[in-house]
């Protein structure tokens, strides 16, 4: 309950500092109060995308400015009511941010240090279009006949209370998306953003959802900031300043705690503050610098991460599989599935391969597969490697794009549709290295799929139940708090099925489960594979451990060289010549 | 917006020339620290100024040939930038992190150099500063024709060094694939050291050459950062001769922008040009 007391606490603090005003303190003070709420809302806008999805932006200073100058030219060259012209300040500069995120989130490889230089870039562009056009126009723009708004004793408390009124509203905007499905999703996006999408994050529109929001509460923080200053240039708009000590701020507080950026920009404004005024003024940019270098070196994680973390009580280490490991023998052989379960498999297609083709560079990987996966059916996909095995699991969970084909599930075709669309419509896949969100507990993990996928779960509250009963089924429950790193391989692999279990898919597309695990964990592995079939799942099952493949089961379908090779009941399948040529060469007797 | 003469449009390809070979210079230990120590080192910026300075103040002050200044410069840089090297070998960057912190030294440098020599810009006054040749209609003046000259055999020697000896074959190599170069023997940390050092004494030279040229202040490092990267990646990061036919291209098209219209266009060329390189070949870096 200490989560709700938070907003309580954001607001409150608001009403208090609204009361400044009244006390009749120097103006100093509210300008130092205005300038430290002033880098609250930068800062923490900025971390919305940058430090929760973590697409790093150099850029704040683009939208920032975006804000400036549309307040700016509103009120003087229009004579705009002040306030009237926020909104709109806020509205250009999320146009703007979508209209790069539109263009940039396209590109898959613009990530990291990429998507920092494209969005400092244009802010220059900006700066240089600003400066010829008439919107600024070279000499720069003067707001003194601008009428303050008077919504407090005098024109600086009015600012004052203006920033303070943005900062609240950005903090609990910052707070509410940290809690919410929005923010786990962008919070995975920031972990593997491919994982994401095939978990059902719709990654493409929530960064630009995140950039939107971050934009336009940079534009509104810098439509309040143009009347602060009075004169505005793009020189001192569309520097480095606003970038660079956003960045700082956030990266010192921590940037995967709502307040972390708000804890950073107040402390590096008293700094900052100690700088000017004396003859040390010079020595501000400096002492910035060197803030950065030591943060980025010895606290990477940031301030506030490193005060609130709990100590991780140290779990004694148990014996890897001290859970579901067979106690008789260690290599017991698998026995066969009952043939009642076998017998459960119908004949209605649950998905439906048609002449599906995926070629790399002229290299084909898969060409012209057709296949059916039955209803409550485990079929197995067979092959040497480089078959196309894992490039089917790719194209058909829309991972890649098929270049030909069509995939239907129950009827409906999927071919063509994003990642995401496909796992909300029930393809859940697991990864053959697992491919876990780092940063994210095993709870979280596993709650992320079921917000996203399958029943679509809002609340994050809820998500976490129904990801416990799913850690449960794989017998992950004791390590719900672990991060994923702390797991062991054959535990990993188990969080990666109970991810794919959460979403409720219709079908699992299971790739090299048992592969790297030890007879004993393989042997768990296969029990709840079963588990999971007879609950109602439909499995395709790509394995190279053929003890496990011929006992699980139910048809298999051997690729070669990106063609279906052989398609059938494992025993005769597994008998035909051509299919023991594909696997052990062909015999030159 | 008029059309401008023949002469001077032929003066303003030439200056872009120029003007690009300084990108190449710039842009070739950039890029070098870039695609082969995945460091991206905007302290590149800082180390040029501050070696711009440094000629600055030994040729005012000590009577030094602006040139021979290089001899105290470059070794100085290379201790300098190894040393910077060393902050992050021993931390582990990632090239994020190494931004964020070469970012920060930046600042750093750029308070140093307000410090002792104040936001005025200052003009390296030499016996190069004025002399000119002619040709035809043109001029050539011989701080940037020595510059180009530089950038040319600078670009030159380090295609050399990576294609043909055993240095630079092991420095690709663990550029590709780090602990298999490992495997094969190849120290990659003094190796490291060493390359960094280099990049660093490259931007020493480029700073000598930036104080022949013109007057410097310190906040104008940050002019240069936009249109050098632009240069790295149009060329290639790694590439010996890349940055500086790219800065070329892109010098041209500056000069060429500031003579059919205004000066202070010129930046949308090189940023425009970053942004559509990142956008269509965004493979090409990283």
């Amino acid at each position: 309950m200490k989560m709700r007391a938070a907003p309580l606490a954001i607001v409150g603090a608001g009403l208090a500092l609204c009361a400044l005003p009244y006390l009749r303190l120097p103006a100093f003070y509210e300008s130092f109060l205005y300038l430290a709420l002033y880098w609250v809302v930068l800062a923490t806008s900025w971390n919305l995308l940058s430090g929760y999805a973590g697409y790093f932006s150099f850029g704040h200073g683009a939208f920032f400015g975006a804000g400036v100058y549309t307040s700016a030219t509103l009120a003087t060259r229009y004579e705009w009511p002040f306030l009237w012209t926020l909104p709109v300040a806020a509205a250009v500069s999320a146009a703007i941010g979508v209209g790069v995120g539109a263009v940039a989130f396209r590109v898959r490889g613009v990530r990291g240090e990429l998507f920092a230089l494209l969005t400092l870039a244009v802010t220059f562009v900006l700066a240089t279009i600003v400066g010829n056009t008439p919107i600024d126009g070279g000499p720069g723009v003067y707001l003194n006949a601008v009428p303050v708004p008077k919504l407090g004793p005098s024109a600086t408390s009015s600012l004052y209370l203006m920033m303070l009124a943005a900062a609240v509203a950005t903090l609990l905007i910052s707070w509410t998306v940290r809690n919410s499905r929005f923010g786990a999703g962008l919070f995975a996006i920031h972990d593997d953003e491919d994982a994401a999408e095939v978990m059902g994050v719709p990654t493409f529109r929530w960064k630009l959802g995140a950039l939107a929001l971050s934009s336009a509460l940079a534009g509104w923080a810098g439509g309040i900031h143009a009347l602060f200053v009075s004169y505005v240039t793009t020189a001192e708009t569309f520097n480095l300043t606003v970038p660079l000590t956003v960045v700082l701020m956030s990266i010192l507080g921590g940037t995967r705690h709502w307040a972390g950026p708000a804890v950073g920009a107040v402390a590096i404004t008293c700094l900052l503050f100690a700088f000017t005024g004396s003859s040390q003024a010079v020595l501000g940019k400096g002492a910035i610098g060197l803030i950065l270098v030591a943060g980025v070196l010895f606290m990477p994680d940031g301030a506030l991460s490193k005060l609130l973390r709990r100590p991780r009580a140290q779990t004694p280490v148990e014996p890897p599989d001290a859970v579901e490991a067979p106690t008789a023998s260690v290599i017991a052989p698998i026995e066969e599935a009952p043939r009642g379960a076998r017998a459960k498999a119908s004949t209605q297609p649950v998905l439906a391969v048609r002449g599906l083709d995926k070629s790399f560079r002229g290299l084909k990987a898969l060409s012209n597969v057709s296949l059916d996966v039955r209803e409550g059916e485990i079929l197995g996909l067979l092959g040497p490697n480089g078959s196309g095995k894992s490039t089917f699991i790719n194209v058909v969970s829309g991972h890649f794009a098929a270049d030909g084909g069509e995939v239907r599930l129950d009827g409906r075709d999927i071919s063509g549709l994003p990642a995401h669309r496909i796992a909300r419509a029930g393809i859940a896949r697991t990864y053959q290295i697992p491919r876990p969100f780092a940063q994210m507990s095993v709870l979280d993990n596993v709650a992320l799929a079921a917000m996203y996928a399958g029943r679509g779960i809002a609340h994050v509250d809820a998500g976490r139940a129904e990801a416990r009963q799913w850690l449960e089924f794989a017998h992950l429950e004791g390590k719900a708090d672990a991060l994923p790193g702390e797991l062991n391989l054959h535990q990993r692999k188990f969080l990666e099925l109970a991810r794919a279990l959460a979403s409720r898919p219709r079908l699992v597309l299971l790739d090299e489960v048992l592969c790297g695990l030890t007879p004993s964990e393989i042997h768990a592995a296969v029990a709840l594979i079963r588990r999971i079939r007879d609950q109602g799942t439909t499995i395709v099952f790509v394995e190279h451990v053929m003890e496990a493949v011929m006992a699980l089961t139910d048809r298999i379908v051997v690729f070669n060289q990106g063609l279906v090779l052989a398609e059938g009941l494992p025993a005769d399948v597994m008998n035909q010549p051509d299919v023991r040529d594909a696997y052990l060469g062909v015999a030159h007797a | 917006m008029s059309f401008p003469s023949w002469t001077l449009l032929a003066q303003s390809v030439l200056s872009g020339v120029f003007v690009g070979g300084l990108y190449g210079l710039l842009g070739l230990g950039l890029g070098l620290s870039w695609g082969l120590l995945r460091t991206i080192n905007l302290a590149h910026f800082a180390f040029a100024f501050l070696s711009a300075y440094l000629c600055y103040q030994l040729t005012v002050s000590a009577h030094m040939d602006p040139l021979l200044t290089l001899a105290l410069v470059v070794p100085l840089m290379f201790l300098l930038g190894a040393g910077l090297h060393g902050l992050s070998d021993r931390f582990r960057l990632t090239p994020f992190s190494s931004l964020l912190l070469t970012f920060g030294v930046m600042g750093i440098a750029e308070s140093l150099m307000q410090w002792f020599w104040t936001a005025d810009p200052r003009k390296l006054e030499s016996s190069y500063g004025d002399m000119k040749l002619r040709l035809g209609p043109l001029y050539l003046p011989i701080p940037e024709l020595l510059t180009l000259a530089c950038a040319v055999a600078v670009a030159f020697a380090a295609w050399v060094v990576l294609r043909h000896t055993d240095l630079g074959k092991a420095l690709r190599a663990s550029a590709e694939d780090a602990p298999v170069a490992a495997a094969f023997g190849i120290n990659q940390r003094r190796n490291s050291f060493i390359l960094a050092g280099t990049c660093a004494s490259l931007a020493g030279l480029a700073g000598v050459c930036i104080a022949l040229s013109g007057s410097i202040s310190p906040s104008q490092m940050y002019g240069w950062v936009g249109v050098v990267f632009a240069a790295v990646m149009l060329g290639g990061l790694g590439s010996a001769f890349g940055p500086l036919v790219a800065g070329m291209v892109i010098g041209v098209s500056e000069a060429v922008t500031m003579a059919v219209t205004a000066p202070s266009w010129a930046p949308l060329v090189s940023f425009t040009l970053l942004i559509v390189i990142l956008l269509l070949r965004p493979g090409r870096v990283g």
